[in-house]
């Protein structure tokens, strides 16, 4: 046990964190995981146990608590409903940095963190060739969705994934700096992989609006991925680096705002940034959380400073019907529910069919989805049943990511619903 | 038998993925809801269909094998924490709603089914199941029968034991046990059902449960009502009932639960308020209308300083989200939460109301007490932190305090949660050697080795 007990002293951190949970077993009810195994460990109580075996050292299995750690979408739906206020993503995160500073990383992990995501511009670059190669190991099976499926046994098993951007968001528009217009406000745009790599149409619409609201826009050249594949693997010396990178390029001084279309990015950013920045020189803590403090989703900002209607959307009489998805990076971490509804009601085309459960998890998880993907399937398929009894023709959501998975449901099922973002149905209608 | 043999036995009963036998996975199914040490069992099994609760329970005693039962573990008292060397039963893959006959009003469901989702699924038959304990969203129906559950609706609409129409269960050597039956009246045999409900594992495992459902009411009002002494709520609480009203909820707190309630929640209640009430009717509008409006005036009869009458359904939710928010913002106080259910005759919630206050300054802890005034069932919440070892032993004997103190008052040691383990040594104080005796020959003789969730209920 001697090891272990080096690791029970670093679990010991977060006691106070653990001990608040009482056990009472209430994150059962809308873990997604949880509701496809039924699996205590699939669950936060099962995991806070776990870490709290580690910690009391009453458990000797370190590898065997990290793999089903891992086992989580991170989507934080027991935090939001955790009775006594378990700070349950902040634990899981730490513990995974914990374990892997401790069991250490995958060689295919340290290639894929330390080698490619660390260093946005060879990232960009080796993305960039990926399409080019795409039409050779992969087939389209569907057009309106932009999805493909694998000809060849591939990593990517039975996934219909969505297809690489022909040109990548950076290098449709690589930097921006524009004045504030009539809203006198100046915003930071983060764009995100998942936009700049597979969405870039998203990133698109979030700057035509902007600057259809006036807004002033500075858009830095070579922005890195905002950390949380980093995170949620436990590499702590990848986030470091991607976030040192991204503090040289965004100056809290030059704008008002930094706003993002990815939910995902803007929980990392104004959450787990400000946590995980502690330890680094106070200036830049300063920083981060000037930065945190100023990061919205973009319909959040556009609510907030009331440069779009906030009022709750009349009937919208025959529009084409739309349903909205919660991702759970924007209406879990960041409460933010109401505000991209109120885009979607700004388009008279569109008429707003909500969904069961339209905060219920869709099953992606980042990399969860591709280590689990069966799970996340499953997670999908229920998903994919609440969007088809909207009888909607589209289905909008707030995060590239959440996209990319409800395209494969849709896509697998053969339905034919489009995936956009509520930023691009908002866009249309300017 | 070796132990990868027993495990190989067990694979052949529920299928290899559904015997977990990793430390880490074990580890998992440790503990239930209970402030209570947890305990490791050797092996944790999930039976895929019904009949496989059988052989399993069979094999445990052909073993010896202690045999645990876990729905979803949100067990107050330690019913659900196996014994180290035992076996843990798991309801989860058992979750099916067999039936819903609405022409005869009742439902058979299997034990893993979730309670609000059966809740649910009725009332979307236009039925209605009243049992609500507070981990429905959670609990299992299985769990629910094997600790007699209650929850908001006891004082109207009774508990799980008024809802059982009949069951099966199997027993040590794997025999299916049958009793009660799909009709409203029955006096066929033993009335096995009324000896297995709250027996807490330790007679049989459930199988197949007929539930009664009943009519939804019509229509709720609620109502809060503020007090500037805690014996005007309770006061009120005994006039409604001798005025012949039967709330459907009928909740008490006191002056430190509000508070902490609205820190936590903001809500609008007057922390200044010794206690408040809060009350539904529900039933015909026109009696609802009536009884309410009874009730108010009791209220400002027994010195209610303010009554507000919830007008819209907005507002209702109002007075249930401050309820709701009691064990949450208590929770947040300190690390640990004790949750005690000692109930009382509920002319008896003044004298409790006191008892609790005097515990609280004789072993200087901080107790939120609210509950089901209703029924007598209040649940005084002790706030502290375990791993202060000498306040988590004053927290026990303020526990066995209110144990002694409830006893004093004709009441009972537990109204909803169970004995589990940390009530057992204090049964033959309720109801005398002899009974406790008595209960363990019965025991002895369906279970002559034990297996059954030992050292529960009888020890």
């Amino acid at each position: 046990m001697a090891s272990v007990r080096r690791l029970a002293a670093l679990f010991k951190e977060l006691d106070d964190q653990l001990i608040a949970c009482m056990r009472c077993g209430f994150c059962q009810a809308v873990c997604p995981l949880y509701s496809q195994t039924g699996r205590e460990a699939d669950v936060a109580r099962g995991k806070l146990a776990l870490l709290d075996g580690l910690a009391a050292e009453i458990l000797d299995d370190p590898a065997g608590v990290k793999e089903r750690l891992e086992r989580c979408l991170l989507c934080g739906s027991c935090a939001a409903n955790c009775p006594s206020g378990v700070k349950i993503l902040d634990i899981f995160l730490k513990a995974r940095a914990l374990l892997s500073g401790y069991l250490g990383l995958s060689p295919t992990k340290k290639l894929i963190f330390r080698g490619l995501l660390a260093r946005p511009a060879l990232f960009n670059r080796l993305l960039e060739m990926a399409p080019r190669f795409e039409a050779i190991f992969s087939r389209p099976v569907d057009e309106l969705l932009g999805t493909s499926c694998s000809r060849l046994a591939s990593p990517l098993g039975e996934r219909h994934f969505r297809r690489m951007a022909k040109e990548p968001f950076h290098r449709h528009l690589p930097e921006l700096n524009t004045e504030s217009g009539a809203s006198g406000l100046k915003a930071a745009y983060f764009v995100g992989c998942i936009t700049d790599k597979l969405y870039p149409d998203v990133g698109r619409a979030a700057l035509k609006v902007l600057e259809h609201h006036g807004v002033g826009v500075k858009l830095p050249a070579l922005q890195a991925c905002c950390g949380i594949p980093a995170l949620s693997a436990g590499e702590s010396r990848t986030f470091a680096q991607l976030l040192a990178h991204n503090l040289e390029r965004f100056d809290p001084e030059g704008f008002d705002y930094l706003l993002t279309a990815c939910a995902t990015c803007a929980a990392t950013i104004k959450k787990m940034w400000p946590i995980m920045a502690v330890g680094l020189p106070p200036e830049q803590q300063e920083q981060v959380r000037l930065i945190a403090d100023q990061t919205r989703e973009v319909s959040q900002f556009l609510v907030e400073t009331s440069l779009i209607n906030g009022e709750a959307p009349a009937d919208q009489g025959n529009g084409k019907v739309v349903t909205y998805h919660d991702p759970c990076h924007l209406s879990k971490s960041l409460g933010v529910e109401h505000q991209p509804r109120r885009l979607l009601a700004a388009n008279p085309e569109w008429r707003l069919q909500e969904m069961a459960e339209s905060d219920w998890c869709c099953g992606m998880g980042g990399s969860f989805n591709l280590m689990h993907y069966e799970l996340s399937s499953a997670i999908g398929r229920r998903k994919l049943n609440n969007i088809t009894q909207t009888g909607c023709s589209a289905v909008a959501t707030s995060c590239p990511a959440c996209m990319l998975q409800i395209s494969d449901a849709l896509s697998q099922a053969g339905e034919k619903i489009a995936v956009k973002h509520a930023l691009e149905i908002y866009a249309e209608s300017l | 038998m070796s132990a990868k043999a027993l495990i190989r036995e067990f694979e052949a009963i529920v299928g290899a993925e559904n015997v977990f036998s990793d430390e880490a996975d074990l580890l998992t199914y440790s503990y239930d809801a209970a402030e209570l040490p947890s305990q490791v069992p050797a092996l944790a099994v999930r039976p895929q269909a019904m009949e496989q609760l059988g052989q399993v329970s069979a094999l445990c005693n052909q073993e010896g094998l202690p045999l645990t039962v876990r729905g979803s573990g949100t067990n107050l008292s330690g019913g659900t924490i196996p014994q180290p060397d035992g076996v843990v039963l798991l309801t989860s893959a058992l979750n099916r709603i067999r039936e819903i006959n609405v022409p005869d009003m009742y439902a058979v469901v299997e034990p893993g089914v979730i309670t609000a989702q059966f809740f649910d699924a009725a009332l979307a038959q236009g039925l209605f199941y009243p049992p609500d304990p507070g981990s429905q969203a959670v609990s299992t129906l299985g769990g629910n029968l094997a600790e007699n559950s209650g929850g908001l609706r006891g004082l109207k609409y009774g508990v799980t034991r008024d809802y059982v129409m009949g069951l099966s269960f199997f027993d040590t050597q794997g025999n299916l046990i049958k009793t009660g039956s799909r009709t409203v009246k029955c006096a066929t045999g033993y009335n096995l059902a009324g000896l297995m409900v709250g027996s807490e594992g330790t007679l049989g495992v459930f199988g197949e449960i007929i539930l009664k459902l009943i009519p939804p009411p019509a229509t709720a009002k609620a109502m809060m009502a503020m007090y500037d002494r805690a014996e005007g709520a309770s006061e009120t609480v005994a006039a409604i009932i001798a005025e012949r009203i039967l709330p459907a909820t009928l909740e008490f707190m006191d002056n430190f639960t509000i508070r902490t309630v609205e820190d936590y929640s903001q809500v609008g209640l007057p922390v200044e308020a010794a206690a408040m009430l809060l009350i539904e009717v529900d039933g015909h509008p026109a009696q609802v209308e009536e009884e309410a409006a009874k009730i108010e005036k009791l209220c400002q009869q027994m010195g209610a300083t303010e009554v507000k009458l919830a007008t819209d359904a907005a507002q209702r939710d109002k007075v249930w989200e401050a309820r709701r928010a009691a064990i949450p913002a208590l929770a947040r106080l300190e690390p640990s939460i004790v949750l005690e259910d000692a109930t009382v005759p509920r002319s008896q919630i003044p004298a409790m109301i006191k008892a609790l206050e005097e515990i609280g300054q004789e072993f200087k802890l901080t107790i939120g007490t609210f509950g089901h005034a209703g029924d007598g069932n209040l649940h005084p919440t002790i706030v502290f932190d375990k791993r202060d070892q000498e306040q988590a032993e004053r927290v026990t004997k303020a526990v066995d305090t209110i144990f002694e103190r409830a006893l004093a008052l004709c009441g009972t040691l537990s109204g909803e949660h169970g004995l589990g383990l940390r009530k057992v040594e204090f049964l033959k104080n309720e109801v005398g050697q002899a009974s406790v005796v008595w209960s363990r020959r019965l025991k002895a003789a369906l279970d002559p080795k034990g297996i059954l969730n030992p050292g529960k209920v009888i020890g």
